[in-house]
């Protein structure tokens, strides 16, 4: 938990995956708290599988849109290569929580490069705090693969002093009615994760 | 009403409460979303124009009818659009006229990083910018105000990280725009060169006018604190600065053309050391420069790509953020053609036909990217057609037969047209490729003439792209769906052989429109499979190779049934007779 009355959050993965959606919740539930809110993204080429990152950052004022290197206080990664990529945003003391997942990226797929080995303990290095989340199977449980995005969401949302409330109020304006109920389930078994 | 605006949306509300009747533009990444979000609101005319000359001139009629009018468009797209801006300088309008200017430090999403500053210099029009989402609405209701007291076009100039970052807006009601009757006035509206000569005096006279409003305008905001450092600074490089220097003096600068050098001189004179921050190029600083101003700016900090407080720290106080010591190279993760993309059978033929491929702009400028490495050229929206017939004059003859230009239905009717009305009339030896998807994909599917839908979701007759190539006077027109790769080979095989200009289209949706319009997953036959990795040469996301055995992902595999068509062994088969997925998922 973090008591800090500011904090700075990164959110990454590949396009596809739902992160936007993830950090427009984040920041609509800090805007609720009353905070100052700026988040930041590229689109664009968000669809088409590329590496996709997201900055939040709230608190009294907040001028930056984006996070600089060494000063995020959680990276919330929806794959492992992609945590890998962006840990040095990271402060020492901060909190990496990392889907436990890989996607193969196009030189890795084609066979001339390799996915790198032992991430978890590259990352284990490089951060006080490192939370492997299989968010995959906490998603098929709740009801579809795709509800992932919200099961780490369930996660992360204990990392931050919100009411659960909040959470849920923002899940449900954002997500499509028919899956508001799974994806409800995949907050809650995302936050009684563990 | 507080609401979290990416700066995008925030101009699109600033339109909506300004009382803007008449809304027109051109997709395309960093501003395609203003126009997307001026369509939801009942009270606006919007529309998607065919490219974004189109829409200046659409959204500047509205303005000289007598409505509020606003045009959006990315930084290249102004290139387009230029001609009109230019002369609209010289007429001036009836209602207020807003020209956004979306541009992209950093290149994101674009061919260049080209700085649309100097169009407002150019074009002599005053320009003012954002720096977070509520001065995007603030600036674009005064930009509307400031269009009409100054009778001028304005130009609101913002930068990928302000149109897409999100900040707190507070939203008000509209305000119906000023009643601006129409009345026909020749000498104003009709550029022949006696009234341009006379409209050009009065560009002169209101660029001294301008001047004497930027001193006073309440966006050009001085702070003073410690006045050891002072900053002048635009856009979001002043968020930045404020991050870095939070106890300096800053000169905030709201309008940006003409600068307020009253005001520039004594913040400059108040302060011990000045910095000036700018991305880009060194628009500002010239300026201040050349009054005499002494500064820091383009000498310390790059002219290359965006800034950031980083960036900042690192150029003007030396502290390095080192990097972390990284084991190894991370594989890199570039963005791909989608699997079940119908493009890539296209230029899997393009490729095994040798051909010289002229390329353009859209999803499929991605195949120059490895393993598909097809394109020769990538310029500017329609410029396959105009280079390809460039070429085919100087190429020695064994690569002359094959110049193949290629490009999306999109890009097509945005300045494909003249390039192939141009290839009939000059007898060009090349073969066009529409790849026509049905969508413009690439900055996230917005409607297009060939969909037969418009921006507002009204059903119009699509655009028949046959019946344009064979009115233009095509000889040789052909339609083919790509997902048959034999015959598509063939028929571009054909179409490379007729003398003169051939079309072929490709047709086919995009399958991020269409989901389910292939029949069904493909499988490895693991018994089968020889490891040759030709599949794998078609750089589709969902094939890959692990512990020497091939997989598709199942999640990701929409059936197009390329890869079992070009599968030497036969081992590429349906999933369909298998009971679940799980057995080919490792």
């Amino acid at each position: 938990m973090i008591n800090k009355e500011k904090a700075d959050i990164l959110i990454v993965g590949v396009g596809g995956q739902g992160i936007l959606l993830a950090s427009e919740i984040i920041s609509s539930v800090c805007l609720e708290a009353g905070y100052d809110v700026k988040q930041s993204e590229v689109h664009g080429m968000a669809q088409r599988g590329g590496s996709v990152s997201s900055h939040v950052r709230y608190g009294d004022v907040v001028y930056s849109p984006t996070i600089e290197r060494g000063r995020a206080d959680i990276l919330l990664s929806f794959e492992l290569l992609e945590a890998l990529r962006w840990i040095e945003f990271l402060k020492p003391e901060g909190t990496a929580i990392v889907n436990n997942m890989k996607i193969t990226p196009m030189p890795v797929a084609d066979g001339s490069e390799r996915y790198p080995d032992n991430i978890r303990q590259k990352l284990e290095k490089r951060c006080k705090e490192l939370v492997l989340v299989d968010g995959n199977s906490i998603a098929v449980k709740a009801g579809h693969i795709k509800t992932v995005n919200i099961a780490l969401l369930g996660v992360f949302s204990k990392y931050l002093p919100f009411d659960t409330n909040m959470w849920k109020k923002s899940i449900v304006e954002r997500v499509p009615v028919k899956t508001k109920e799974i994806n409800l389930i995949a907050f809650d078994s995302g936050r009684n994760a563990n | 009403m507080r609401k979290l605006y990416s700066g995008n949306e925030a101009v699109a509300r600033g339109a909506f409460e300004a009382g803007v009747e008449i809304a027109a533009a051109y997709p395309g990444t960093p501003s395609t979303e203003i126009m997307e979000n001026i369509a939801h609101y009942k009270e606006i005319y919007a529309e998607w124009s065919v490219n974004e000359k189109v829409a200046f001139e659409v959204a500047f009629g509205g303005a000289v009818g007598g409505k509020r009018a606003l045009a959006a468009m990315k930084h290249v797209g102004v290139n387009v659009a230029a001609d009109a801006l230019m002369t609209a300088a010289y007429t001036g309008i009836n209602a207020g006229f807003v020209l956004v200017s979306a541009d992209d430090p950093g290149m994101f999403s674009s061919q260049n990083e080209q700085d649309n500053r100097f169009f407002a210099k150019m074009a002599q029009i005053p320009m003012l910018e954002p720096s977070n989402s509520q001065e995007a609405k603030d600036f674009t209701i005064l930009a509307f105000e400031i269009s009409e007291k100054y009778d001028t076009p304005v130009l609101l100039r913002m930068t990928t990280r302000v149109c897409h970052g999100k900040s707190i807006v507070e939203c008000r009601d509209r305000i119906p725009g000023p009643a601006c009757r129409y009345q026909k006035n020749p000498q104003k509206y009709v550029m022949i060169p006696a009234n341009a000569r006379k409209r050009h005096v009065v560009v002169e006279e209101r660029r001294k006018r301008l001047s004497e409003f930027a001193e006073n305008f309440s966006g050009n905001i001085t702070e003073y604190n410690d006045t050891s450092i002072g900053i002048i600074t635009s856009g979001v490089s002043y968020q930045y600065a404020r991050e870095v220097f939070p106890g300096s003096s800053f000169l905030k600068l709201g309008v940006s053309y003409p600068l307020p050098m009253n005001k520039i001189k004594t913040f400059a004179e108040k302060v011990k050391k000045l910095y000036v921050f700018e991305e880009l190029e060194p628009f500002l600083e010239e300026r201040l420069s050349a009054a005499g101003i002494n500064l820091t700016g383009k000498n310390v900090l790059p002219v290359l790509g965006e800034f950031s407080p980083e960036l900042l720290r690192e150029k003007l106080q030396g502290q390095v953020t080192e990097n972390s010591e990284c084991d190894v190279k991370l594989p890199a993760r570039p963005p791909v053609m989608c699997a079940g993309c119908p493009h890539r059978a296209v230029f899997h033929v393009l490729r095994k036909l040798r051909a010289v491929v002229s390329g353009d702009i859209g999803c499929y400028t991605l195949s120059t990217l490895p393993p598909l490495n097809t394109m020769d050229t990538v310029l500017c929206m329609g410029a396959s057609m105009g280079i390809a017939q460039g070429l085919v004059r100087v190429l020695d003859e064994r690569n002359r037969d094959r110049v193949v230009s290629v490009l999306g239905d999109s890009t097509f009717i945005h300045s494909g047209i003249p390039g192939l009305v141009n290839a009939v009339y000059n007898r060009a030896n090349i073969t066009v490729i529409i790849l026509d998807n049905r969508i413009t994909a690439m900055t996230g599917h917005q409607d297009n003439p060939g969909t037969g839908r418009t921006l507002k979701g009204e059903k119009v007759p699509d655009f028949d792209f046959a019946g344009m190539a064979r009115a233009a006077g095509v000889e040789f027109v052909q339609t083919v769906d790509p997902v048959d790769i034999n015959e598509t080979e063939n028929i571009i095989s054909q179409a490379l052989k007729h003398q003169g200009p051939s079309v072929v289209i490709a047709k086919r949706p995009c399958v991020l429109v269409d989901r389910n319009q292939f029949p069904g997953q493909m499988k490895i036959d693991w018994d089968t499979c020889k490891v040759c990795k030709i599949c794998l040469r078609i750089g589709c996301p969902a094939i890959s190779i692990n512990d020497s055995k091939i997989t598709i992902d199942q999640t990701m595999c929409f059936g197009c049934g390329l890869c079992q068509q070009i599968c030497p062994h036969g081992s590429i088969i349906p999933l369909k007779s298998m009971k679940t997925g799980s057995e080919n998922d490792k």
